[in-house]
């Protein structure tokens, strides 16, 4: 009762004026980990960052191995390549380095993107060193038994054929295979293809690895709670004696961008289906692009927050989507930009104009003075946050080690996206985002929505299969 | 874990970070998350975390209501609100919930699941009187602002939501028949969190309204503010901003009775898939009761990761399962055990259901080896220490400090959650295999490709 009645008079006596937003004090001043490295002998490039808070590792090798690096004839080389590090190492079997990662509470994962490879561990500190004799193992001493081969193979088979279901796979596969076509590295499916999975073998996994898995085209990042000496002596001790390899240079940054046509509708047909999927895009920069920074304050802007433009309109104002948004896939050679929504079948055609009416607006106007403030606030406030665990700083610093930035990035970041102006924004947009070069891939139901989209008059319809390919 | 949680925003499922680990014996330190609480004359619970490793405060509120909470014929209702949360309040104009935030360096997000439904925000620390602002603005002052026109809007956003989570994915409308097989019409699991498409478009504005005031209460809340922030500061702004907003009424929440089903119930969907998945679930324990960290173990033992004995059977020995999943549901009226298997093309489902039974009969008959068991363990303790590693969003600190002061009475439960996974021993989990699973009856659902009905699991031929 006494509580009660001094909780009141308190509440009294400070009072809260609810009519306006609270008057912030100015924000914290941004506080980076230090990062260190340590190259070794062999080139392997070792980069650490202390973080004793939680007593937890995050190891991460980052390799030149990425889908760039495939054969023409045998897309989705690299990714299974990735695949096979784990199934059979030293002198474990496929089910014993499972088991044993389990037992170590370790999280090892293999997995090649375009770029890069990457072989990463999460695992608590007490249980570091054994969890390292593991990923050496599976890194340096991969067996690729021909049975384990065949597992695999027979696997991704019908892992293939499963994706066929997913909409949303198939619009991710079809979109890059028709703005890129199968020319370019980028075009072709990370996973490979039906025709391609049969030519996985053990001969060409070997080859593929011996040719692209060396220290000097790889570097180790080690976040957590472990210091740089022992991270030194750690690995050295397992990869220290890793040869170096001549390895040769990606197809990637040499293989020609396709020069985009006039805009094309791409109708990919899921008889059924209750949404659309929707990708509309070209061929975008690469992450070296000085444009960097009004990029990411553009695409913040446009699709890359909740509060974006794209979002704000199919999600906020018409209803006709779960989400919208954008992205520029920002790699070593210029990825695609893309703008994306699933939308309900029967608005298909209303999404679209939606759709084209913002992606020309950001370029035919300039950004107004507060939404452009609060783009770059929500992307340079929420920077400190992106550290918080030693798997965000990790995913923080890996970019800088694929992309070959300097460590010391984040500490110029903020300066750099505060001068981005209005100027900057629509100048980017002008030159990366031409709506009259669109590719648009839908993946949903014809018989719904093809008079619909034909009304627009926006452009021709093709039609292509499941992998964006040219119907027979 | 909790498997069926609705985002405000498309989300990864946090699956694999739920799932959790043994060998602690040796010289782990104790998980410790240390906090004060209080609860404001209204009845709202406030729990403090001081966490100044990075300059970020989350805000986390817990509203105990959720899909259990609905009616037939209005189900779907508790999530759709949750979207209706973020329409703005009576001083927070529409749209500006978020503008505000992200101009702040903010994110936010929320979800709903059968027992409670959650928000929170997470932003730099010198934010924390706006989110509180925000979030108590909505608690105290939202009646007046909803309109018509906002539930319409959200309900096309959520029948969207069903559409991408659901009806456009393969198997996506699994689990609402598994539901209505395991729970009779009345008991309120029987429907899924996102509710029909019927019900979502009959929710009226007086729904709407009337859910708001009985169960949108400081009393009926919790709130955890966890971060770069002192008790002192937090207490102080959280009697600034919530005090004033009146007690509601007593929640008076319905208690169905226990569910066992009395034989085994078959059933088919065909769907649009290339292959076909067979579902098991059977009736467990709730969240908590005993038991409920012995079906986890169980779950890892029988399909965590590719060293379970599932895996190695179907998907690595025979190879006629491309994947398998298994867990507990633990919830507040009841839990449930769910086994999924996925063919390979050219097999049905008789053959992966007959893999199943004879390696739970295995487990139920011999147990598991030691070692299975402790690898269980050590993988459900790391993932308690890397959950430590992070105060805000979905599964951070101030949302499990929530979590544990509604399912656990105490909000630093953790290294007492972590101890009844440390606990579980050889001979528990044969004996909950046995009582829960072998011995039980389940659910059997198949999903086949349309036009394939004879690659189900057939009844007759069951044992």
């Amino acid at each position: 009762m006494n509580s009660v009645v001094l909780a009141v008079l308190f509440l009294q006596g400070v009072g809260v004026d609810r009519t306006k937003a609270p008057t912030l004090l100015p924000p914290p001043a941004l506080k980076l980990p230090a990062v260190r490295t340590a190259p070794l002998p062999n080139g392997l490039e070792l980069v650490v960052v202390e973080s004793h808070k939680v007593p937890v590792v995050d190891v991460s090798l980052v390799l030149d191995a990425g889908a760039v690096r495939d054969p023409a004839d045998l897309p989705g080389l690299a990714t299974f390549t990735a695949t096979m590090l784990q199934q059979g190492a030293g002198s474990r079997s496929a089910l014993d380095i499972a088991d044993q990662a389990a037992f170590l509470g370790a999280q090892l994962s293999s997995a090649a993107g375009f770029d890069v490879a990457t072989v990463s561990l999460h695992v608590p500190t007490r249980r570091l060193t054994e969890a390292l004799d593991l990923l050496a193992d599976v890194v340096l001493r991969p067996t690729f038994p021909d049975s384990e081969i065949t597992r695999q193979r027979e696997l991704r088979r019908t892992q293939l054929l499963q994706q066929r279901d997913e909409p949303v796979q198939v619009a991710n596969v079809a979109f890059p295979a028709i703005v890129y076509g199968a020319g370019h590295p980028y075009g072709r499916p990370l996973a490979g293809n039906d025709s391609s999975v049969a030519g996985l073998s053990r001969a060409r996994v070997t080859s593929f690895y011996s040719t692209f898995y060396h220290p000097n085209a790889a570097r180790l990042l080690v976040v957590g709670d472990v210091t740089l000496d022992q991270a030194r002596r750690l690995v050295t001790a397992r990869f220290g004696g890793w040869p170096r390899g001549a390895v040769p240079a990606a197809a990637a940054a040499a293989a020609p961008a396709p020069a985009g046509a006039a805009r094309t509708f791409y109708l990919i047909d899921k008889p059924g289906a209750a949404q659309s999927v929707v990708r509309i895009g070209q061929v975008g920069p690469a992450r070296d692009t000085p444009d960097y920074f009004a990029l990411q304050v553009l695409n913040t802007i446009l699709g890359g927050a909740f509060t974006s433009r794209l979002n704000q309109n199919l999600r906020e104002t018409h209803g006709y989507t779960y989400g919208a948004g954008s992205a520029f896939a920002l790699r070593r050679a210029g990825g695609p930009f893309v703008a994306q929504a699933s939308v309900v079948t029967a608005k298909t055609d209303s999404s679209l104009i939606e759709f084209l009416k913002e992606l020309r607006r950001i370029r035919d106007e300039a950004v107004p003075t507060a939404e452009l403030a609060k783009a770059k606030q929500y992307i340079i406030l929420g920077l400190p946050g992106d550290f918080e665990t030693t798997a965000g700083a990790a995913f923080r610093f890996r970019d800088l080690l694929i992309y070959g930035l300097p460590l010391d990035y984040y500490a110029g970041y903020i300066d750099r996206i505060n001068a981005v102006t209005a100027a900057d924004v629509q100048r980017v947009a002008r030159r990366y985002i031409d709506p009259d070069r669109f590719d648009i891939v839908i993946v949903g139901d014809r018989s719904q929505i093809e008079a619909g989209i034909k009304a627009l008059n926006e452009g021709p319809i093709l039609y292509r299969d499941l992998w964006g390919q040219v119907l027979p | 874990m909790t498997l069926p949680t609705l985002f405000r925003l498309a989300t990864p499922l946090l699956c694999g970070a739920s799932l959790v680990s043994g060998l602690a014996a040796q010289g782990a330190a104790p998980l410790r998350v240390p906090y004060e609480t209080f609860t404001l004359p209204n009845g709202l619970q406030v729990i403090v975390h001081e966490d100044h490793s990075v300059p970020v405060v989350s805000v986390n509120i817990w509203y105990h209501v959720g899909s259990g909470d609905e009616r037939p014929g209005r189900t779907g209702f508790a999530h759709l609100f949750e979207h209706i949360m973020f329409m703005g309040s009576q001083h927070v104009p529409t749209g500006e919930f978020d503008k505000l935030l992200e101009a702040a360096g903010g994110d936010n997000n929320g979800s709903t699941t059968e027992d409670r439904t959650n928000y929170f925000e997470d932003a730099p620390a010198n934010a924390l009187p706006l989110m509180l602002w925000l979030d108590s603005d909505r608690m105290g002052f939202l009646l007046p602002e909803i309109t018509a026109e906002k539930v319409d809007l959200q309900r096309g956003v959520v029948q969207n939501e069903r559409r991408q989570s659901y009806e456009n994915r393969p198997y996506g409308l699994a689990e609402e028949n598994i539901l209505k097989r395991l729970y009779p019409p009345s008991h309120p699991y029987s429907w899924p969190v996102i509710g029909s498409m019927t019900d979502l478009s009959a929710a009226t504005l007086e729904d709407v309204r009337n859910f708001f005031r009985n169960y949108y209460t400081p009393n009926n809340a919790t709130l955890a503010v966890a971060g770069d922030v002192t008790p002192g500061e937090a207490r102080q702004l959280a009697q600034k901003y919530f005090g004033d907003i009146p007690r509601g009424p007593e929640v008076t929440r319905p208690t169905p009775p226990a569910v066992l089903l009395t034989a085994d119930v078959y059933g088919t969907l065909e769907d649009r898939v290339q292959t076909p998945r067979v579902y098991n679930a059977w009736h467990t324990q709730k969240a908590f009761a005993p038991d409920d960290a012995g079906l986890d173990v169980l779950a890892n033992v029988l399909a965590g990761g590719r060293s379970s004995r599932l895996y190695r059977r179907l998907v690595y020995e025979l190879q006629i399962a491309s994947d398998v999943v298994a867990f507990q549901d633990g919830s507040r009226l009841d839990g449930k055990f769910e086994l999924w298997v996925t063919a390979r093309p050219g097999h049905n489902l008789g053959e992966l259901q007959r893999v199943v039974d004879e390696e739970v009969r295995k487990l139920a008959d011999a147990g598991p080896t030691l070692r299975e068991v402790q690898r269980a363990q050590n993988t459900f303790e790391a993932q308690f220490l890397s959950r430590m590693e992070r105060v805000g969003s979905f599964g951070g600190k101030a949302d499990q400090l929530n979590f544990y002061a509604y399912f656990a009475g105490t909000p630093d439960y953790f290294q007492r959650d972590l101890d009844r996974y440390l606990k579980v021993t050889p001979a528990d989990v044969q004996r909950i295999a046995r009582a829960y699973l072998a011995d039980a009856h389940r659910v059997v659902l198949s999903v086949v490709p349309q036009g394939k009905p004879e690659l189900a699991v057939q009844a007759a031929v069951q044992p």
